[in-house]
């Protein structure tokens, strides 16, 4: 029995510092990333701006039909339900006012952010382990090329252009979905749907699913990263980091989109 | 020769990975000039010393001086600096597969210097000949046989005129004519462009071939450095063993195997 809760605290302890170590890493690759964008001209490696506008396109731009399908459809799927709910006290004509405030506050960047960590989180994982299997990662540093500069800030720096910009395009699409709706449902024309989303909401609201967006975007980028440079193991490993980017991404976007809901509306 | 100036100095260079002792007061010197063959068993820390060599890990203790500067104290600028001297040829060619061969080869150009496109263009393509892989700049290294990817990483390693280069495993996976070719071309950059060469390997033809000198690493000791005919004829067992290919079977502790196989 005590042998048992030895290992069990054993395999707890190790645990909590092997998630500390990661969360240092995290930090450490913010630090370093910030350095380069700063410092980069003066040690003559400058971050280009190419390369940025490069990721920028595989980022955000190839992202832009799923992010719109999928905000579409969630946009429907919440006025249905909206309705549904609100038709037991006779006010579903009030559907546009949770539909416009749920979008914007929640479901425009959490969609994106998911999207994002999908698409983002696993390519960068699956392309820098790659890279570190084999060696390409060592030899752009003994080229004197650092590869926090060449690979990292790009994509960081795209997705924080990127993952907002997708954003307000899923909010967008989310309440196309929901006029669409409220037109065929509830007869409510699209001028009316228009006026009163624009009535209920304020710059507020859609700031706030934007700053949520830029976290998300950072979750991610980090996420991807820091499992891609630890790979180790040749492809399976690279698989393993991968699936791990994918899961921890959402994981932590989830949590982080809760702890700020919660910091914000209380 | 030995009135050359000394452009590797490693001293008492002690290394772990975690809790395991790689390699053990390990001392060696380079010239300049030279062709230094860094030989070995698989395990024998060969590969670790390379990685050492170029700065990519920090050792335990000791010191690595290239070209007189000690890695092991070098500030970030220094270490970019030297690390423009060095050219280096990995394994698998570790050439960047989303990019063309002559973009791979380009690619130090680009980040280090400010000239022109086509200048730089022109500068990949000389030394894309001299690996004789002129024609082939707008392939993909995936669509490159392992001896020409090889090359490639050759013609990339030496485009910024390095004074050092470094070499791992040159001639594995090749077929034996394309390995010899490849054992010329070191000769011929060596003769060309005056730059001092190690290489990491454990094929012995290749090794005899190119070397000046050899270094013969087993189990994280250095057990001879000296020319050629030293190495022939130094009647160290271990050395014997891997210059005529006999297995070595090691001499069994019956308490130390039993320890081993229960696992305390």
């Amino acid at each position: 029995m005590i042998r048992w809760f030895a290992q069990f605290l054993d395999r707890v302890g190790r645990g909590v510092v092997a998630l500390i170590a990661e969360w240092g890493y995290y930090g450490a690759l913010i630090a370093e990333s910030g350095y380069w964008v700063f410092m980069g001209r003066t040690r003559r490696q400058p971050v280009r701006l190419s390369a940025i506008f490069g990721q920028m396109m595989v980022v955000g731009v190839a992202a832009i039909p799923i992010v719109f399908i999928l905000a579409f459809a969630v946009g429907v799927m919440l006025t249905i339900q909206g309705i549904h709910t609100l038709r037991t006290f006779g006010a579903e004509s009030q559907v546009v006012i949770g539909v416009a405030l749920a979008v914007t506050r929640e479901f425009g960047p959490l969609i994106t952010g998911v999207v994002v960590a999908g698409r983002t989180g696993s390519a960068l994982a699956a392309r820098i382990g790659t890279m570190v299997v084999s060696q390409e990662v060592d030899a752009l540093s003994v080229m004197s090329i650092s590869p926090v500069r060449y690979l990292v800030v790009p994509v960081i720096a795209a997705m924080l252009l990127m993952v907002p910009s997708l954003t307000f395009m899923a909010d967008v699409a989310a309440l196309i979905g929901a006029g669409l709706l409220t037109g065929l449902e509830l007869g409510l024309s699209p001028e009316a749907f228009l006026d009163r989303t624009l009535q209920v909401l304020t710059v507020d609201d859609v700031m706030q699913g934007m700053a949520k967006s830029v976290v998300f975007a950072v979750i991610v980028a980090l996420v991807g990263v820091s499992n891609g440079f630890s790979v180790t193991g040749g492809a399976e490993g690279v698989g393993r980091a991968t699936t791990r980017s994918v899961v921890h991404s959402i994981t932590y976007i989830v949590l982080a989109d809760m702890v700020f809901t919660w910091f914000l509306n209380l | 020769m030995t009135t050359a100036e000394k452009v590797i100095e490693v001293e008492n260079l002690v290394t772990h990975y975690g809790p395991r002792l790689i390699l053990d007061d390990v001392s060696l010197n380079v010239r300049e000039g030279e062709i230094r063959i860094i030989m070995g068993g698989s395990g024998s820390g060969k590969s670790t010393l390379l990685r050492y060599l170029l700065g990519l890990n920090r050792p335990t203790s000791g010191s690595i001086r290239l070209l007189g500067t000690d890695l092991t104290k070098a500030k970030p600028h220094e270490f970019d600096e030297i690390r423009k001297h060095l050219g280096v040829s990995f394994q698998g060619g570790a050439l960047f597969t989303s990019m063309t061969v002559q973009e791979n080869v380009m690619l130090p150009l680009r980040e280090h210097t400010k000239l022109d496109e086509s200048t730089m263009a022109i500068m990949a393509r000389m030394k894309l000949e001299v690996v004789n892989l002129g024609g082939f700049e707008t392939l993909t290294p995936a669509q490159l046989s392992g001896g020409m990817i090889k090359r490639a990483a050759l013609a990339r390693a030496i485009i910024m005129d390095p004074k050092l280069l470094f070499f791992d495993e040159p001639s594995a996976g090749l077929d034996p004519v394309v390995a010899a070719e490849l054992d010329d071309l070191i000769l011929n950059l060596r003769d060309a462009m005056r730059m001092s060469i190690v290489v990491v390997t454990h094929e012995l033809d290749s090794a005899f071939k190119i070397a000046d000198t050899i270094t013969v690493l087993d189990q994280g000791k250095i057990l001879i450095t000296g020319t050629v005919e030293e190495v022939r004829d130094c009647d160290h067992p271990r050395v014997q063993d891997l210059l005529n290919r006999q297995s070595s079977v090691e001499a069994l502790d019956a308490d130390e195997y039993l320890r081993r196989l229960t696992g305390d």
